[in-house]
C-alpha cells in the first residue's frame, strides 16, 4: 500500500489483515498445474492464510488498548477521491468481531477439506474473498468503504450457495441476493443523504454529527431496512432458512457466524450513535419485532424436520435477543447483545459443523433418518451436547453469560419485554433438546446410521478449539467483555446526551433490585 | 470571427477522420475485400491519430465555422470515448466477419464515417450542425445494421432501424423548425440567451423542445422511443450490435446534455419533468423487460435501455455533479458493454456457430473458465454491485440526484437496480450454476482476448483506482458546459 506521508506511519496491520486473503485468493485462482495439484494447492494455501489471519487477529487483540473508546490502528489514504477513502480503524466492538471472523475461517476451510471435491480453487478463493470482505466491514472507518465491503459480501456468498449448494440452491441464492440487496440500496441512499448534509464520509466525524431529528427517523428506517434483513429480523427473515439449508456446511458457518453479525454491528455502529433520537423513538418497533421473532421462530424451529433449518430458525431467535438488548440503552443490554453475537457466532458455527459431520456420512439432513448416534459416535455425541447446551444457555457456557446479561438489560427497560424474551429461552431449550434427543438417543432402525464412524482427527481438530472458546467465554467472560466496556460506555454517553431514554429506564432499574 | 483555416484547425479531428474515410474507401475499392484486415488497422490508426490531435488542438470553448462548431473540454472528453469505442468495435469484428463470409471492406469504412458523424454531434453548437452530425452517424449505422444483406434478420433489422430512425429524424427536424420559428435562431449560444430571456414562457418553444428531446431520445433508445432496440440488436451482426450499444449512445447522450443544459439551460424546470419521466420509464422498463428474455443480445439491449435510464438521472439533476456523473457513467458503461459483447462474440459452439440463447450458456464456466469469469465481472458490474466499478457511476448519479433533492427519482432508481440485478443474476446462473451442456469452441482471436482482459480488469475492483482520474476528467469536461 502507498501511504500518505502526512499520516504518522506505523505498521499497516489492518490493511494487511484485510488484503492478505485477497492476494491469496488471486494466487489460488491463478496457480498453474493439473486439476489435482491446483486443488491441493488451494486447500493448503487457504488453510495457511486463514491461520496467519488468525494470528494477526490475536496480535490485534493482544496489542489493543482497552482503556479507550477511540479508534485504534487507524490508517487513511485518500485513494478513491472524491467518493471515498481507504480509511481503516477499529474499536473494541469491531476488534472482537474481527477476532471472531478470523477464528472461524480456518475451521471453515478444514470442514470443506474432503466434502468439497468440485472446483476446489474457486471455492477456496470465494472463502478467502469472503474473509477480506468480512474483516473489511468491521474495520472500515469510511461510510462508503463500509458499504462496499458490506454489499460486496453478497457476490462470494451468492456463488458459494449457487455453485456448491444443495438441490434448491438456485432459488436460495436468488432470494439471498435480492433480499439483501433491496435492503442495502435504501441504506445507500440514506448514506448519500448523510454525506450531502454532513460533507464528510468519515465515520468518527459522523458519529458525533447531530442530524435533524425529523430526518433521523427516515435515515434510521433506511438503515433499518438493510440491517433488519441482514440480521435477520422477523418478518424479513425468510431468506435465511433457505440460504442455510442450501449452502454447503462452511457457507452456513460463515453465514451464521459472521454475516448475521453485520446487522448487529450496523445497529451499534450506525443506527444507535448516529440517530439517537430516532432510535429512542422507534425502540418499541424493535422490541415488538424481537418478541414476535423470539416466540414465532422458536415455535417454527420446534416443528422442523430438517436439522439445518432448525438451527437457522434458532439463529433468528438468538438474533432477536441481540436486537432487543441493543435497544434497551443500558450497559448490560448492549454488552450482553455484543457477547450474544460472539457466542452465537461460535455456537451456531459449531452446530452447523456438527450437522456437516453427519451430513458427510449419510448425505441427508432429515432428523428422522438419524437416531441413536450415542452408541456408535460417542465423541460426536459429546461435542454435539456441549454446543446444544451452549445454545440453550446452560451456565458455564458462553450462551448463558450472554442471555443473562441481555435479560438483565431488558428487565431494566421493561418487564414485559423481559417476559417475552424469557419465553424464547424456554422454547429454545425445548427445540434444541428435542433435536438432540431425536438425533443422538433413541433406537437405531437404520442400518446406514449404525455404520457411521465416529469423528476423525480432522473433525476433532475442527471442533475442539471452538468448544474451548465456548467454555472460556462461559467461565471467564471478562476477557471478552473488557474490550467492549469503553466503546459501550461511549455509546451510552452519546445516547444520553442526545435524548433522555435513560429516564424511561430509570424507574425500571429501581425496580430491579426489589425483585 | 474565425477564418476558415482556423476553423479547420479547430476541427482537426473531424478533418482527419473525413480524409481517412476517402483514403480508406479508395483503398477498399481498388484492393477489394481482401483488404479488410489491413483496412481495419488503418482505420484504428486514423482514429488514434484523431485522438492524438485532440490533445494538440486547444479546446477552450472556441467556436468555428461561423459558430456552428465548438471544441471544448466536454466535446474532447466525449470524443475520446467515441473514438475508443469505435476503434474497439472495428477490431472486435474481424474474427466474426471472417467466419460469416461477409468479410467486406466497407465495415471499417462505415465505422469511420459513423465516428466522424458522432464527433460532429458532440461538437455541434447549432441545431443544424447537430442534425447533420446525427444523420451522418445514423446513415452509416443503418447500413451497418443490414450488413449481413443475405440474411433476412439482418436486413429486417436494417430496415426497421432505418424507418424508425427516419421518423425520429423527422420529429427532430420538426422540432428544430418550431424552435427556429419561435425564437428566430438555431444557434445554441443565441438560444441560450433567448430562452433565458422571454422564450421560456413561450408554448411554441416548449413544443419544439419536446420534439427535439423525442428525436434524441430515439437515438439513445430511451423509453418510450426504445422499441427498435431489442429487434435491431438481435438482428444486426453481433459486432454491429456492440457498436450500437457503445459509441452512438455516448455521442447522443453528449448531444442531449449539450442541448438541454447549454441551449435550453433557461428551461431546466420544463425539461427536467420530461427527463425524469424518461429516466424512470427507461429504468423500469429496461429492468422488467429483460426478465423474460432468452436471447443474450436482446437481454443486453434491455440492459442498455436500463443503463440509459440511470445515466439520465444525472441529467435530471441538472447540476455540474450530475453532468460529471453522466460522463463518468458513459465512460464505465462503454467498457462494460463492449466487454459483454466481446464475451458474447467468443461464445461459439464447437462447430463455430454462434451461441446466443441464455440456456445454452450452461457449461461455459467449465469449458471456458476465464471467459466465464470475465463475463461474470461484466454482469455484476452492470448490475451495479460494489466493489465492481459499475457501481460507482450509479453511485455518482444517485449522489447528484440526492443533492438536487430528487428523492423519488433516486428511490425509484435503486429499486429498479434491484429488479435489474435479477436478470444479470440469471446470466450468472446459466454460466455458473446450471449443469454443463455442450462444450464451447476455444478462443479465436488474441486481440479480442486481450481486449476482454483489459475491460474486465477495468470493471473489476482494481478499476476503482481509476475513479479519481476519471471523475476528475469528467468534472473538467462538465465544467465546460455549466
Amino acid at each position: 500500500m502507498v501511504r500518505a506521508a502526512s499520516v504518522p506511519v506505523s505498521f499497516p496491520i489492518l490493511s494487511l489483515i484485510v488484503l492478505l486473503p485477497l492476494v491469496a485468493a488471486f494466487w489460488v485462482l491463478l496457480a498453474p498445474g493439473s486439476e489435482d495439484a491446483r486443488a491441493a494447492n488451494a486447500r493448503i494455501t487457504a488453510l495457511v492464510v486463514t491461520l496467519i489471519e488468525l494470528a494477526l487477529g490475536v496480535v490485534l487483540w493482544v496489542s489493543f488498548d482497552t482503556s479507550t473508546a477511540a479508534f485504534q490502528f487507524v490508517e487513511r489514504i485518500d485513494l478513491f477521491a472524491p467518493f471515498l477513502s481507504w480509511h481503516l480503524g477499529i474499536d473494541g466492538i469491531a476488534l472482537m468481531l474481527i477476532v471472531l471472523s478470523t477464528f472461524l475461517m480456518p475451521f471453515c476451510i478444514l470442514a470443506s477439506w474432503d466434502s468439497i471435491q468440485k472446483r476446489v480453487p474457486e471455492y477456496m478463493a470465494a472463502f478467502l474473498l469472503m474473509e477480506t470482505l468480512m474483516i473489511g466491514v468491521f474495520a472500515s472507518l469510511d461510510l462508503f468503504l463500509f458499504y462496499v465491503f458490506f454489499e460486496g459480501g453478497l457476490i462470494p456468498m451468492y456463488l458459494i450457495i449457487g455453485i456448491w449448494g444443495g438441490a434448491r440452491r438456485i432459488y436460495a441464492s436468488y432470494k439471498f441476493f435480492l433480499y439483501t440487496l433491496l435492503g442495502s440500496v435504501l441504506m445507500l441512499l440514506a448514506m448519500i443523504y448523510m454525506v450531502s448534509v454532513a460533507h464528510t464520509t468519515d465515520i468518527p466525524t459522523l458519529l458525533t454529527f447531530n442530524f435533524d431529528p425529523e430526518v433521523q427517523t427516515w435515515l434510521w428506517l433506511a438503515f433499518f431496512a438493510s440491517f433488519a434483513v441482514k440480521m435477520p429480523m422477523w418478518p424479513v427473515h425468510t431468506w435465511l432458512p433457505d440460504a442455510h439449508v442450501e449452502a454447503p456446511t462452511a457457507g452456513s458457518v460463515i453465514l451464521a457466524g459472521v454475516l448475521l453479525k453485520m446487522g448487529g454491528y450496523g445497529f451499534v455502529r450506525f443506527s444507535l450513535p448516529m440517530f439517537p433520537d430516532a432510535s429512542v423513538e422507534l425502540m418499541w418497533l424493535v422490541f415488538g419485532l424481537s418478541i414476535v421473532a423470539v416466540v414465532y421462530t422458536s415455535l417454527v424451529a420446534l416443528v422442523q424436520s430438517d436439522m439445518k433449518k432448525l438451527i437457522a430458525y434458532s439463529s433468528i431467535a438468538h438474533m432477536a435477543f441481540v436486537t432487543a438488548g441493543l435497544f434497551v440503552f443500558n450497559t448490560q443490554g448492549i454488552e450482553g447483545s455484543l457477547l450474544m453475537m460472539l457466542s452465537h457466532g461460535l455456537v451456531s458455527g459449531a452446530l452447523f459443523l456438527c450437522v456437516g459431520v453427519i451430513y458427510d456420512r449419510l448425505h441427508t439432513r432429515e432428523i428422522a433418518r438419524y437416531g441413536g448416534l450415542a452408541n456408535n459416535m460417542p465423541r460426536y455425541a459429546l461435542f454435539f451436547m456441549l454446543f446444544t447446551m451452549a445454545s440453550v444457555g446452560l451456565p458455564a457456557t458462553s450462551g448463558f453469560v450472554a442471555e443473562f446479561l441481555v435479560l438483565l438489560g431488558t428487565f431494566a427497560a421493561s418487564t414485559w419485554l423481559a417476559v417475552g424474551m424469557t419465553t424464547g429461552i424456554i422454547l429454545g431449550a425445548a427445540y434444541m433438546l428435542y433435536l438432540y434427543r431425536r438425533v443422538i438417543f433413541g433406537t437405531q432402525d437404520n442400518p446406514e446410521v449404525l455404520a457411521m464412524t465416529d469423528l476423525n482427527p480432522r473433525e476433532i481438530i475442527t471442533l475442539v478449539p471452538i468448544a474451548l472458546a465456548v467454555l472460556w467465554m462461559g467461565i471467564y467472560p471478562t476477557s471478552f467483555l473488557t474490550p467492549l466496556h469503553a466503546p459501550v460506555a461511549n455509546l451510552l454517553a452519546r445516547l444520553h446526551h442526545a435524548a433522555p431514554p435513560v429516564q424511561k429506564v430509570m424507574p425500571a432499574t429501581a425496580k430491579g433490585p426489589a425483585k | 470571427m474565425t477564418t476558415l483555416a482556423q476553423s479547420v484547425h479547430l476541427a482537426s479531428v473531424e478533418a482527419i477522420l473525413a480524409g481517412g474515410v476517402f483514403v480508406t474507401l479508395m483503398i477498399g475499392v481498388f484492393r477489394g475485400d481482401r483488404s479488410l484486415v489491413p483496412l481495419t488497422w488503418v482505420v484504428v490508426a486514423i482514429m488514434a491519430l484523431g485522438g492524438f490531435y485532440l490533445g494538440v488542438v486547444p479546446a477552450a470553448g472556441a467556436t468555428g465555422f461561423g459558430g456552428l462548431y465548438i471544441a471544448d473540454g466536454f466535446s474532447t472528453f466525449l470524443k475520446v470515448l467515441i473514438l475508443g469505442a469505435a476503434a474497439v468495435s472495428a477490431v472486435l469484428a474481424l474474427p466474426y466477419l471472417r467466419q460469416s463470409a461477409t468479410a467486406r471492406f466497407e465495415y471499417p469504412v462505415l465505422l469511420l464515417l459513423s465516428a466522424l458523424g458522432m464527433c460532429m454531434m458532440v461538437s455541434a453548437n447549432d441545431l443544424l450542425s447537430l442534425y447533420v452530425g446525427l444523420e451522418l452517424q445514423s446513415l452509416a449505422a443503418y447500413v451497418l445494421a443490414a450488413f449481413h444483406r443475405n440474411e433476412a434478420k439482418s436486413s429486417e433489422a436494417g430496415l426497421k432501424y432505418f424507418v424508425l430512425g427516419a421518423l425520429a429524424s423527422g420529429i427532430l427536424l420538426y422540432g428544430i423548425s418550431l424552435i427556429y420559428g419561435f425564437t428566430g435562431t438555431t444557434s445554441f449560444t443565441a438560444l441560450h440567451a433567448v430562452v433565458r430571456g422571454h422564450g421560456a414562457s413561450d408554448i411554441g418553444v416548449l413544443f419544439g423542445l419536446v420534439f427535439i428531446l423525442s428525436g434524441i431520445a430515439f437515438k439513445i433508445a430511451a423509453v418510450p422511443f426504445h422499441m427498435w432496440t431489442p429487434d435491431v440488436y438481435e438482428g444486426a451482426p453481433t459486432p454491429v450490435a456492440a457498436f450500437f450499444a457503445s459509441a452512438p449512445k455516448a455521442a447522443a447522450m453528449g448531444l442531449l446534455l449539450r442541448v438541454a443544459i447549454d441551449a435550453f439551460g433557461g428551461m431546466t424546470f420544463d425539461w427536467r419533468q420530461i427527463v425524469t419521466f424518461v429516466s424512470i420509464a427507461s429504468m423500469l422498463l429496461g429492468a422488467v423487460g429483460a426478465i423474460g428474455q432468452v436471447n443474450i443480445k436482446r437481454l443486453l439491449a434491455y440492459s442498455s435501455i436500463n443503463n440509459v435510464g440511470f445515466a439520465l438521472i444525472g441529467l435530471a439533476a441538472g447540476t455540474r455533479e450530475g453532468v460529471t456523473g453522466v460522463l463518468f457513467y458513459l465512460a464505465v458503461y462503454l467498457a462494460m458493454t463492449l466487454g459483454s459483447f466481446l464475451c458474447v462474440l467468443q461464445m461459439r459452439g464447437i462447430d463455430g456457430e454462434p451461441i446466443e440463447t441464455l440456456a445454452s450458456l450452461s457449461g461455459l464456466s467449465r469449458t471456458r473458465p476465464w471467459l466465464a469469469a470475465g463475463f461474470a465481472i461484466f454482469m455484476f458490474s452492470l448490475a451495479g454491485i460494489p466493489p465492481l466499478l459499475g457501481f460507482w457511476p450509479k453511485f455518482a448519479v444517485f449522489q447528484a440526484a440526492m443533492d438536487a433533492h430528487l428523492y423519488v427519482l433516486a428511490v425509484v432508481g435503486v429499486v429498479a437496480s434491484v429488479i435489474g440485478a435479477y436478470y444479470y443474476l440469471r446470466v450468472i446462473n446459466s454460466v455458473y450454476f446450471a449443469d454443463p451442456a455442450p462444450t464451447f469452441a476455444p478462443a479465436d482471436s488474441r486481440t479480442n482476448s486481450a481486449l476482454i482482459v483489459v475491460a474486465a480488469v477495468f470493471c473489476s475492483p482494481i478499476g476503482m483506482l481509476a475513479i479519481t482520474p476519471l471523475v476528475a476528467a469528467a468534472a473538467h469536461a462538465a465544467a465546460a458546459l455549466l
